[in-house]
């Protein structure tokens, strides 16, 4: 037998592969759970989350400098709720950055603004906001009319004060891009997804896989010639199938409840949707590499998913976060996951735009298999 | 993939350890063990519970990794050719450790599978067959009685046709019937060479083995052939018979220095250390003429029972080899 067989045989991965569909099988309860699970936090998730957001990245499109741009910047600056982060000159280079998800606030300046203004003519400004988050948006939209107002104000002051009239002198003008009508659940629904396939995968994983030790089961199975990677391949894959099911019944129940969109490349999804699935059960496996019971396993999967839920984006705006949030938003997969997915289902993002969501879940995947089958004991101790 | 290993085996010793030690956080549970089993014997491994039996077994067999010692099996070593071994050796576990959802046909294939194995469904076939479970092979495992679970287990563990059978209490509670099937299928294994290691409680099954490792608190104590392991304690015995044995028994019990008291039905056996004490008390129960004492040859039953019951206070006891 060649070396490669020592360390991995198809036939004892299959072996374990069998095993598990035919338990998976018998386990009625969990099989069920699997389903319902999914569609019940659908249900009591889909309807609105209120957040107050801050720090949204901001772009200014302008085509000539003005005191008026100058004194906007100033007023975003000292705003909590966005960060300014440059201007543009172009309507392209806007979508660009709206649609790559660099800015979510884009305020474009007209030309000849500040003339219009001193002329008593009441401009138009446009302010669009990535509504994709639309709790973000909606935050946005009512904090910028009090910072244009408050930086029209001051730079309308001395000479120009005749100007300053109220209502404002100019009329802003709203743009919601990618989620016309403000919807929550549009954006609910993917972030719901990225974290029910989290809790789900971690969960079924690390208790399958320490019920063995708990049965006392291992003991038969690690007296055989099996290896970790046997072990760890032939009890994963099983739950990507599962991880299959629940995706589908929830973008069908999602598109029937909630007439959630997918406006981009199912490629792109599928991809990215088979990562996120494998980085999640590798996590469970971890997972059962430090816990000795099935209640232990449990814990610590609620664990994992608590940030998941709270730093991915799913529950606050990711711009929103303080920094060392932010960190740590970073190293979970379902950060990247959501991303992803809001681009493809919500913007019709297609693999360009996705590849580095993907790139950072397949980085986090292989330092979770990497610690896992370190932590893999192929012994009793 | 039943490939055959080419047998390398040193000698025809199938088991070699030496020192081997196994610390659970502070506790020394297993301590600078020794053993040498032949090929092809049928050794005893007894001991009371918690002196370190199953651990033993789990570091010969690589499920546990020995904090000090090496050893050999199969004429692999134990700690680096784990797998190699593993492919060789059914270890039945003294716990139920088959997959309680899964039938018992199910569990036996899976077994199969494990080890590789080409023909698995006549294997398994004929592991029913041999259980005598043809009806119920679509049982889950779960469902079975304990000792049907523990005559299944047997069998998956012997499904590969192990060089070595490392076999911890095979029989706990199985029927007088089928442990006696049992021991006429390890006899027949030996005969062909396979080598057995068989841990137990019961005597009668002590008896049938070549030979015998008594261990207590982690340290092994005795190990030699069964017959000679009574003379090695130097136990004297007397057989009383009479009336009222109770109450002798409760009498002699109270007594200072009688020794050992175990009642056999009908019989009380007063066994000890030291020969010319026993001897002067039974002059003087026959001088009562109420019982018959008889002196005989201490047997292995006797041996083992004071074995455990000094174990507690036993330790300057040193191994005999
Ligand atoms: N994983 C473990 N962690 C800590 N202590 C352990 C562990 N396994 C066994 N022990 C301890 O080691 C000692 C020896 O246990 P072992 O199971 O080897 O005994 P045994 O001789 O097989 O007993 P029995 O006849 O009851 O089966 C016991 O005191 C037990 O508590
Ligand atoms: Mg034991």
């Amino acid at each position: 037998m060649s070396r490669l067989a020592n360390i991995f045989a198809w036939s004892r991965f299959y072996a374990v592969l069998v095993k598990e569909f035919i338990q998976m099988r018998r386990d009625r309860v969990t099989f069920g759970m699997m389903i319902g699970v999914p569609l019940m936090q659908l249900l009591l998730f889909g309807y609105a989350i209120d957040t107050d957001p801050h720090n949204l990245p901001t772009l200014i499109e302008v085509a000539d400098e003005s005191p008026v741009v100058r004194s906007l910047t100033a007023a975003m600056d000292t705003s909590d709720y966005f960060d300014f982060i440059g201007i543009v000159t172009s309507e392209a280079a806007s979508d660009e950055a709206l649609k790559d998800g660099t800015a979510s606030v884009i305020l474009t300046i007209p030309p000849g603004f500040e003339a219009d203004l001193i002329r008593g003519v009441t401009p138009e400004l446009l302010l669009t906001v990535d509504a994709s988050d639309p709790v973000a948006a909606g935050g946005a939209i009512g904090a910028m009319s009090g910072v244009v107002e408050t930086a029209i104000g001051q730079s309308l002051n001395g000479p120009l004060s005749f100007a300053a009239k109220s209502p404002a002198p100019f009329d802003l003008v709203i743009h919601r891009a990618f989620n016309p009508s403000g919807e929550t659940s549009l954006n609910i629904v993917p972030g719901l997804l990225a974290v029910i396939l989290s809790m789900t995968m971690v969960l079924i994983t690390a208790v399958a896989i320490v019920r063995e030790s708990e049965k006392g089961t291992m003991e038969s199975l690690i007296a055989t010639p099996v290896t970790p990677s046997e072990v760890m391949l032939g009890k994963i894959l099983p739950y990507v199938f599962v991880g299959y099911v629940q995706t589908a019944v929830f973008l069908l129940a999602a598109r029937a409840l909630f007439s959630v969109p997918f406006s981009g490349s199912f490629l792109a999804f599928f991809l990215g949707f088979n990562l996120y699935i494998i980085v999640n059960l590798a996590i469970g496996f971890l997972v059962s590499t430090v816990a000795r019971t099935q209640m232990q396993a449990m814990q610590l999967s609620f664990f994992t998913i608590l940030p998941t839920i709270l730093l991915s984006g799913f529950m606050f705006p990711f711009a929103a976060m303080p920094g060392w949030a932010q960190a740590i938003g970073t190293a979970i997969p379902a950060t990247h996951f959501l991303r992803l997915v809001r681009k493809v289902m919500l913007k019709g993002g297609g693999l360009a735009e996705v590849t580095q969501d993907m790139a950072a879940i397949a980085v986090i995947l292989l330092v979770v298999v990497a610690v896992a089958l370190k932590r893999y004991r192929q012994t009793l101790d | 993939m039943a490939e055959q290993v080419p047998e390398k085996v040193a000698g025809e010793v199938a088991i070699s350890v030496t020192g081997l030690t196994k610390i659970f956080g502070t506790r020394k549970v297993v301590d600078g063990f020794d053993m040498q089993v032949g090929k092809g014997a049928i050794y005893g491994f007894l001991g009371p519970n918690g002196s370190g039996k199953t651990t033993t077994i789990r570091m010969m067999c690589g499920l546990l990794t020995p904090d000090g010692g090496a050893g050999q099996c199969l004429g692999l070593d134990i700690v680096r050719d784990s797998r190699e071994i593993k492919k060789r050796v059914g270890y039945m576990t003294q716990k139920f450790s088959l997959y309680e959802d899964l039938t018992i046909a199910e569990n036996l294939d899976f077994t199969a599978r494990m080890f590789g194995m080409k023909n698995r469904k006549a294997l398994v076939a004929e592991a029913v067959r041999d259980l005598g479970l043809e009806g119920r092979a679509g049982q889950l495992a779960g469902t079975l009685s304990g000792g049907w679970k523990q005559r299944l287990a047997l069998a998956a563990c012997m499904i590969h046709s192990p060089d070595l059978l490392l076999l911890d209490e095979p029989t706990a509670g199985v029927d007088p019937k089928a442990r006696r099937d049992f021991w006429d299928e390890i006899r027949k294994l030996a005969a062909r060479g396979v080598t057995v290691l068989v841990s137990t409680h019961y005597m009668d099954e002590a008896v049938q083995c070549d030979h015998i490792a008594y261990i207590a608190y982690g340290k092994k104590l005795i190990d030699g052939a069964a017959r000679d392991i009574p003379g090695q304690i130097g136990l004297s015995t007397y057989v009383v018979t009479g009336p009222d044995l109770s109450e002798l028994e409760a009498r002699l019990e109270a007594e200072d220095g009688t020794g050992q008291v175990i009642r056999f039905g009908a019989e009380l056996h007063v066994s000890g250390t030291d020969k010319a004490a026993l001897d002067a008390l039974a002059e003087v129960e026959r001088a009562r003429g109420t019982h018959e004492w008889v002196a005989k040859r201490a047997g292995l039953e006797e041996a083992f029972i004071y074995l455990m019951a000094g174990a507690k206070d036993n330790f300057m006891l040193e191994p005999v080899s």
